[in-house]
């Protein structure tokens, strides 16, 4: 690996990537690029996201090591770059930020987002309020009941929220309705896209826009805790958090970078949504990337406890990060994830997202691996309030309603 | 010569009929593509089945999940198309989204796609940035291919498109996803003069949204063809094939 691996963009990652959509979306698509281009290179634009980061979500984000926790993780140090105290309480409001500005950029007063956790969806809600923009938030019908906290949260935002009930009712399918409304508005709606998939520039941009995250943690870790991370962990849904924190290290050879993907019921069953160790190449919301699917082609519907990571796709990045062997990704399923959420809360007073919560599960497997005098720097994605009902349900907290 | 474009080419006003294949039956939608070919279509357009239709409204998605639910495979995509081609004289073209093409493999399908005596392929979700496979394999095997143009294709694309596409181009008559519509919009003669300004000889269909024997006519009196889908496949829901060769009886009436 002599080249900048941090160097790479767009449309392709080796061969992953690219534009599989319908002609109607190209003019918009090419617009948003030229945009973005412009945008990244106007000082203009980049002192008044800086600000935005600095005075609204609160930037930068602490690193707070995890001790109490490390104990069950085989001597390794815990690292945890604390998204969840983000403003909104995820880190998906990076990315919204960037691209509310790049449609106000455009002239677009309608913005779409597709969700599944729900942070997304919350975030771009927000940025909406921010800057006077009309806000409709596709939801898979699964996920407005799971997720039902942050369905509350965007109607008090002002957004619309618009139930989705064809296919699985999850991500998926959300992401299928806002391809469609887009498709149909695109003259004055801008796609707010939530994650590092979909067509170029998306998966170029959105990781831009995440790279906050790891370009932090890394100066904060060789200035505060004694160097660079062994290993840096997050948990892949689409890929957002996860590339923003990997990014910064892609070049440091020595620092390993793990993905982990829901299992859903296990590893060794086929109710998951483990895409980049299950899937094959494909097609899928307009990127080539691994996926979940069957011999004709047709997606298969993912399995996980955690809305956000329930997603059959992934990010073209990672899947070529995956083939290089750059990054590792694995599956934690749904109770590993739960169990090291119930551990997270009870040794730091930190409640993660159960999205978040698999990459914990994962530390807490790759710990006794790396050994003693290591440390692991996990992107802390995302607070668990949202989950508080559907944890509640799983550990029996509350009387059956 | 494309087959296609030889059937838009004789004189008078044109339809291409959509239906859905494995709708809801894999024989069913035999027996109802033949029908619609019987009827007076001129060009029918056999879509597969996909999990996730991005340019489909709600009366296409629903019937194509009906399709996969009641156990539609890719390979029996071809015995279909052939038994069409061996009923009736029509060209037959296959709408399908990429991923099954991909998965099947660009070249293995294009070849079944010959085999089966189907005249091209359709394809809403590849543009020709992307679609250097399938450009080398249907030059070798002479199959259309349909690229679609839209209001919002800068000149320079409607123009790649035009010269790309072989049988005709889809051009989209408004901007959004299938389903009726009350007006057609005007939008759809700037696609076709765009498209004609490109390549005065390329064949041209206007589609998405089209749904009345005055909307066939209109589209006619400036491209080559109109396109409908949607208003079949609820014709057919509605009252089974009479229904559906009722209805598009009364969309050619009085075209030539
Ligand atoms: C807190 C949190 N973490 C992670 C994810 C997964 O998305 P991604 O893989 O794009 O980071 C979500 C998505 O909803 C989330 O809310």
């Amino acid at each position: 690996m002599s080249e900048s691996l941090r160097a790479q963009t767009g449309p392709y990652f080796g061969e992953f990537g690219g534009r599989f959509v319908p002609e109607s979306l190209i003019a918009a698509l090419d617009e948003l690029e030229a945009t973005y281009k412009a945008a990244k290179s106007d000082p203009a634009f980049r002192a008044e996201l800086a600000e935005l980061h600095k005075n609204y979500t609160g930037r930068p984000s602490i690193i707070t090591e995890a001790k109490r926790f490390a104990e069950h993780a085989g001597g390794a140090r815990i690292l945890l770059k604390r998204e969840d105290l983000n403003h909104t309480g995820s880190h998906k409001i990076n990315n919204v930020l960037g691209q509310a500005l790049l449609a106000k950029r455009m002239g677009k007063k309608r913005i779409i987002a597709e969700t599944g956790a729900g942070q997304h969806g919350v975030a771009s809600a927000t940025a909406a309020a921010l800057f006077g923009l009309e806000c409709v938030v596709y939801m898979g019908q699964v996920d407005t009941e799971r997720q039902a906290l942050n369905v509350a949260r965007m109607k008090l935002l002002g957004a619309e929220v618009v139930p989705v009930t064809t296919g699985s009712k999850t991500l998926k399918d959300a992401i299928n309705e806002a391809l469609r409304d887009w498709v149909t508005n695109v003259d004055t709606t801008h796609y707010l896209l939530g994650t590092v998939a979909g067509p170029h520039p998306f998966p170029e941009m959105v990781r831009d826009f995440h790279s906050v995250i790891g370009n932090e943690a890394r100066e904060q870790m060789l200035r505060d805790f004694g160097g660079l991370p062994t290993a840096v962990a997050a948990c892949v849904g689409g890929g957002s958090n996860a590339i923003g924190i990997f990014h910064a290290f892609l070049d440091d050879e020595n620092v390993r970078l793990f993905g982990f993907e829901a299992a859903g019921d296990g590893m060794d069953t086929d109710r998951h949504a483990a895409t980049l160790n299950y899937g094959k190449p494909g097609v899928l919301h307009g990127a080539r990337s691994y996926l979940l699917q069957d011999e004709d082609g047709q997606t298969v519907e993912s399995h996980s406890i955690s809305a956000g990571l329930d997603y059959p796709g992934v990010g073209p990045e990672h899947s070529w990060l995956k083939d290089l062997g750059r990054a590792e990704y694995f599956g934690i399923s749904d109770a590993e994830a739960m169990d090291a959420l119930r551990l997270m809360s009870r040794t730091e007073g930190i409640i993660p997202a159960i999205e978040t919560a698999h990459a914990l599960a994962g530390a807490l497997k790759l710990g006794p691996q790396l050994g003693e005098g290591s440390s692991i720097l996990i992107n802390l994605s995302g607070r668990g309030d949202k989950d508080m009902e559907t944890a509640a349900k799983y550990f029996g907290l509350l009387d059956a309603k | 010569m494309s087959r296609t474009a030889n059937a838009l080419a004789t004189p008078g006003a044109k339809l291409i009929g959509y239906f859905p294949a494995g709708y809801p039956t894999l024989d069913a939608s035999v027996e109802a593509a033949v029908a619609m070919c019987e009827s007076g279509i001129d060009v029918l357009e056999f879509g597969v089945p996909y999990s996730d239709p991005v340019m489909d409204g709600l009366v296409i998605q629903h019937a194509t999940e009906e399709a996969l639910r009641n156990g539609f495979k890719l390979k029996n995509l071809f015995d279909a198309v052939r038994e069409i081609t061996s009923r009736v004289q029509t060209p037959v073209l296959v709408m399908t989204y990429w991923n099954p093409v991909l998965q099947f493999g660009v070249a293995e399908f294009a070849r079944e796609l010959a085999a089966s005596g189907a005249a091209g392929m359709i394809t809403p979700d590849l543009i020709p940035d992307e679609a250097a496979e399938w450009l080398r394999i249907s030059d070798e095997l002479g199959l259309d291919r349909v690229f679609l143009s839209t209001p919002t294709s800068s000149d320079q694309r409607a123009a790649t498109t035009t010269n790309l596409s072989r049988g005709f181009v889809y051009a989209v008559s408004t901007m959004g996803i299938t389903g009726a519509r009350e007006d057609l919009d005007k939008l759809a003669r700037g696609v076709v003069a765009k498209i004609r300004n490109a390549d005065p000889e390329q064949k041209v269909a206007v589609g998405i949204g089209i749904s009345t024997n005055e909307q066939v006519k209109e589209v006619n009196e400036y491209a080559d063809g109109a396109i409908v889908g949607s208003v079949f496949v609820t014709s057919y829901q509605e009252g089974g094939i009479e229904a559906l060769k009722s209805k598009v009886r009364e969309l050619v009436a009085g075209l030539n």
